[in-house]
């Protein structure tokens, strides 16, 4: 009995040599392929970057999406995901929208259901816009300024259809005075004061106090019009009720999802979007992996999320297919934070050190070098947004190229009073894995200085209840915080504000970790947002962004940049800066 | 009640072996004489021995080892990445005389320096919950079976309840929400004294069942009696009549425990549940791994590698320790 033990065991043992012997052979066999097939294809490196790639007006064919992550709600008045508003343009329109052209052109607004951009009287508190005449639903009848006024009414019921922007109601209705339509007392469910409608054709927009940003607002699909007979509250994002040149077949959640052609819908009205394909289809997967190599066998043409090639698969990609990748900006801005509330980073000359001895050549490689990554950002504000300067660099980061200033970093410890360092705690999201990469970086090079940091990895899915509350903050001693941002709608407001105005510290959700609380700076976005005019408001949040970075809160990473997939028959195909880097969905086509 | 799994003791294996060496037979032996020729025949076993002997010995010398054929674990060499895809320059993941089993895509850490390592954490903690699961399950399994009655029946009860706990949801909710200093423990200490108080205290009922039908059996045997009647304490027939006679039972399941502790503590650090970063864990690193596993696949089969050789070591040392205690046992 014992040796029939004992033999079992050994044909267990030699079956583990067998097994490990396979696995190391497996290794050798992808180690290395080296050839350069297909890098001509597709169009060319980064063509779709500051151009359009495949310029092309021939109808036809059906668009494939695919992703892995479906929208947060297809509801105009809820989506909050950037590539819904993105994609929402297919089948909503606003008063005014983005221009469709390349790079930074496309921040540029212009109108859309609108003829022309908004009247501006009373100094700055009023707007007004006249409706085009043949702009229609999908049923044929014609979009009126009051379904436009219902429409945007809608984000103010947050009880009933929760998750979009509130910017228009913080605007129009700072004390939140009006209850919602689905509460609305008036008969035509259209009490809201601060929106007139006249007739069908005009609507004017009273604001208690000037906005510069007011139209970016109105540009984003939270702006667009609802028709009232069609409005399923809660369960509209299933069906929203199209008025844009493709209107929705069937929708599966985080299945799939059907486009067809909207035959109601007049081309004539629309110098926006390009409108080529005839059928658009979205597909979603669980797998990222698997999604970036079906994406490069043909089968779909663009990530709707656009998060980018993932690490698997990028060599491949880089390697092989070169000629499909655009390599852009997405607008955010990778950082580490510092709170102010915990020690020993209530003393600004701690947080000095920190920014000089941390290496932000490595931060960048942990973020996935200069293309995966970004390029090493000096400040705070995204090369994108009017008032940024690429060359404002105060702690000499790229005068160093990247590397730590460990003098400095030396000194400001000494005028701390913590010559010899201190410990602390790098708190980062434990589902972004390049974000702990990141805090493994930071961590080695503060050692260098004697800091001690311990990486505490919390519930990403929570974060808005951890590093979003302050209070949550201080008991766990995050001295130092891990994150990315990007902007709402591309100005100083829209990206800067809920990260350093002082009156943006919320008890939870907070977005202003380093609670930052600087009259001078809070004074600036006042007069910056007041300023209709979009080139001095940039200068306002030039020296607003010079002051954030005179305060050390903030230790930028890298302008995070992602590497897309264009399909090999994509046509008009370019990236967007006012939709983070993704391409402009609207002018897609895919018939060469 | 539960039938003893073994329901041979430590003593018996004597009058088996006798007729099997009969041209010394005038020679006395201890059970463990015997014990210990057996498990000398059983090649396997030996391996298996040898190799568990190794990797007490790397983890130990870890420090020595990495100083001379190695990088500081912690140490990153972004110098020797391709700069814009972050992996390893060089074929088979950066391999090298000065970097023997390559380098760690991203930030370039000595992937051989961080296996020598997490030999450290994965054996402290496979031997130390190993070690509060047997203490625990060794006290409240003799103390259930000897006493019985309504002592046994709580006892057994928590072990039931013990036994039918999700363990590792439990320890990722518990990491989750423990602050981070605690008991004097901070950083990655912490975390390993939390993970080995957590696996220990899930592993003990195992243990305390085993002990406990032994314990069942032996208290009815003519010594137990014959103390009793003398006049020896409860404690005394516990821990020096009853406990000398479970050693053997109780060395197989612990040495049998600790690969199955190695797997735990690589699952929760696969899961980022365990050490912190920048200590080495083997499963953390297999964690890593797996974002780059098309372009760098050494990096992947190392520390499979690791964990697979460490496991494999142990279930068949274990499984000879206990042919060699318990012939007749089933298994």
């Amino acid at each position: 009995m014992t040796t029939h033990r004992t033999s079992k065991r050994r044909l267990a043992a030699g079956t583990a040599v067998v097994l490990a012997a396979m696995l190391t052979a497996t290794a050798c066999g992808g180690a290395d392929k080296k050839d350069d097939k297909g890098a001509a294809s597709g169009g060319g490196f980064n063509a779709g970057i500051e151009k359009v790639a495949n310029a092309s007006d021939k109808k036809g064919g059906e668009l494939k999406f695919v992703g892995t992550q479906d929208a947060d709600s297809w509801d105009p008045q809820r989506g909050y995901y950037g590539f819904m508003w993105d994609f929402s343009r297919y089948y909503t329109r606003q008063l005014i929208s983005f221009k469709p052209a390349p790079g930074k052109d496309s921040t540029e607004l212009v109108p859309d259901l609108a003829t022309a951009k908004a009247e501006i009287s009373d100094g700055g508190k009023t707007y007004k816009y006249t409706l085009k005449d043949n702009v229609t639903w999908e049923d044929g009848s014609p979009v009126t300024a009051q379904d436009i006024k219902y429409g945007i009414e809608r984000t103010w019921a947050q009880d009933v259809i929760s998750g979009g922007p509130v910017y228009i109601q913080q605007v129009l209705d700072p004390k939140a005075e009006y209850p919602g339509p689905y509460k609305d007392t008036a008969p035509d469910k259209l009490g809201l004061k601060a929106i007139e409608t006249p007739d069908a054709k005009t609507i004017i927009f009273k604001l208690p106090t000037p906005n510069g940003d007011f139209e970016q607002m109105l540009a984003m699909p939270a702006a667009s019009p609802v028709k009232q007979d069609k409005d399923t509250a809660a369960k509209y994002g299933l069906k929203p009720f199209s008025n844009g040149p493709y209107k929705i077949d069937s929708y599966e959640p985080n299945k799939s999802m059907k486009l067809s052609r909207n035959e109601n819908f007049k081309a004539d009205s629309d110098t926006i979007r390009k409108a080529l394909p005839d059928t658009i289809s979205v597909t979603f997967m669980a797998n990222a992996d698997d999604m970036d190599k079906r994406l490069m066998n043909g089968e779909f043409d663009v990530d709707i999320n656009a998060t980018g090639i993932g690490q698997a698969a990028r060599a491949t990609a880089l390697k092989d297919h070169k000629g499909n990748l655009d390599n852009g900006q997405t607008g955010f801005i990778r950082y580490a934070v510092m709170p102010q509330t915990v020690a020993p980073f209530d003393n600004i000359e701690c947080r000095k050190a920190v920014i000089y001895a941390a290496d932000k050549k490595s931060l960048q490689t942990a973020r996935g070098g200069p293309q995966a990554g970004g390029d090493i950002a000096p400040n705070m504000l995204p090369l994108g947004i009017k008032g940024s300067d690429a060359k404002y660099d105060p702690y000499e980061v790229l005068k160093n190229d990247g590397k730590p200033n460990l003098d400095k970093a030396k000194e400001a410890l000494k005028a701390c009073g913590k010559e010899s360092g201190f410990k602390t705690t790098i708190a980062v999201r434990n589902n972004k894995p390049v974000e702990v990469a990141t805090a493994v970086s930071l961590q080695n090079a503060l050692k260098q200085v004697g800091i001690e940091a311990d990486v505490d990895q919390f519930d990403g899915a929570q974060h808005s209840g951890i590093i979003g509350s302050p209070k949550v903050v201080k008991e766990k001693g995050y001295g130092i915080i891990i994150m990315g941002w990007g902007a709402d709608f591309p100005t100083g407001q829209g990206f800067s504000q809920p990260l350093v105005d002082g009156r943006f510290i919320l008890q939870s959700g907070n977005n202003n970790y380093s609670e930052l609380n600087d009259p001078a700076i809070n004074t600036l976005f006042d007069q910056a947002i007041a300023e209709t005019d979009p080139a001095k408001a940039g200068d306002i949040y030039k020296q607003m962004n010079q002051k954030v970075s005179e305060a050390a809160v903030y230790l930028p990473f890298v302008y995070d940049k992602t590497i897309t997939w264009r399909s090999s028959r994509l046509t008009n195909a370019y990236t967007t800066d006012a939709y983070n880097g993704r391409y402009d969905y609207a002018s897609l086509g895919v018939v060469k | 009640m539960t039938a003893p799994l073994h329901d041979t003791s430590a003593a018996e294996p004597a009058a088996v072996a006798a007729p099997e060496v009969p041209q010394k037979a005038i020679e006395g032996r201890s059970p463990w004489q015997i014990a210990w020729l057996r498990l000398k025949r059983d090649k396997v076993a030996l391996a298996g021995g040898v190799i568990v002997l190794l990797l007490i010995i790397v983890a130990i010398f870890a420090p020595l080892i990495v100083k001379a054929f190695g990088h500081p674990p912690e140490e990153l060499h972004e110098d020797l990445l391709d700069p814009l895809l972050g992996l390893p320059l060089g074929d088979w993941g950066g391999m090298s005389g000065d970097f023997l089993l390559g380098i760690e895509p991203v930030n370039g850490r000595d992937v051989f320096s961080r296996i020598v390592y997490g030999a450290r954490i994965s054996l402290l903690v496979a031997f130390l919950s190993a070690f509060v699961a047997v203490s625990l399950g060794t006290f409240f399994g003799i103390v259930a079976g000897y006493f019985g009655g309504w002592v046994d029946a709580a006892i057994s009860r928590v072990m039931d309840l013990l036994l039918a706990f999700p363990q590792l949801l439990f320890i990722i909710a518990l990491i989750s929400v423990i602050p981070n200093k605690l008991w004097g423990f901070e950083g990655s200490g912490l975390r390993i004294a939390v993970l080995v108080l957590v696996i220990g205290f899930f592993g003990w009922p195992y243990i305390g069942r085993i002990v406990r039908g032994q314990t069942l059996s032996l208290r009815e045997r003519e010594y137990v009696e014959a103390a009793r009647s003398l006049g020896a304490g409860r404690f005394y027939i516990l821990f020096r009549e009853l406990l000398p006679n479970l050693v053997a039972p109780i060395t197989v399941y612990a040495t049998l425990m600790i690969p199955t502790n190695v797997l735990t503590e690589a699952a929760l650090s696969f899961l980022g549940v365990g050490v912190k970063p920048p200590t080495p864990s083997w499963g953390e690193t297999l964690a890593t791994a797996v974002r780059t596993y098309e372009d760098d696949p050494l990096f992947m089969i190392f520390p499979g590698v690791a964990i697979f050789i460490t496991v494999l070591a142990f279930n068949l040392f274990g499984d000879g320790v206990r042919d060699a205690l318990d012939p007749k046992g089933s298994r």
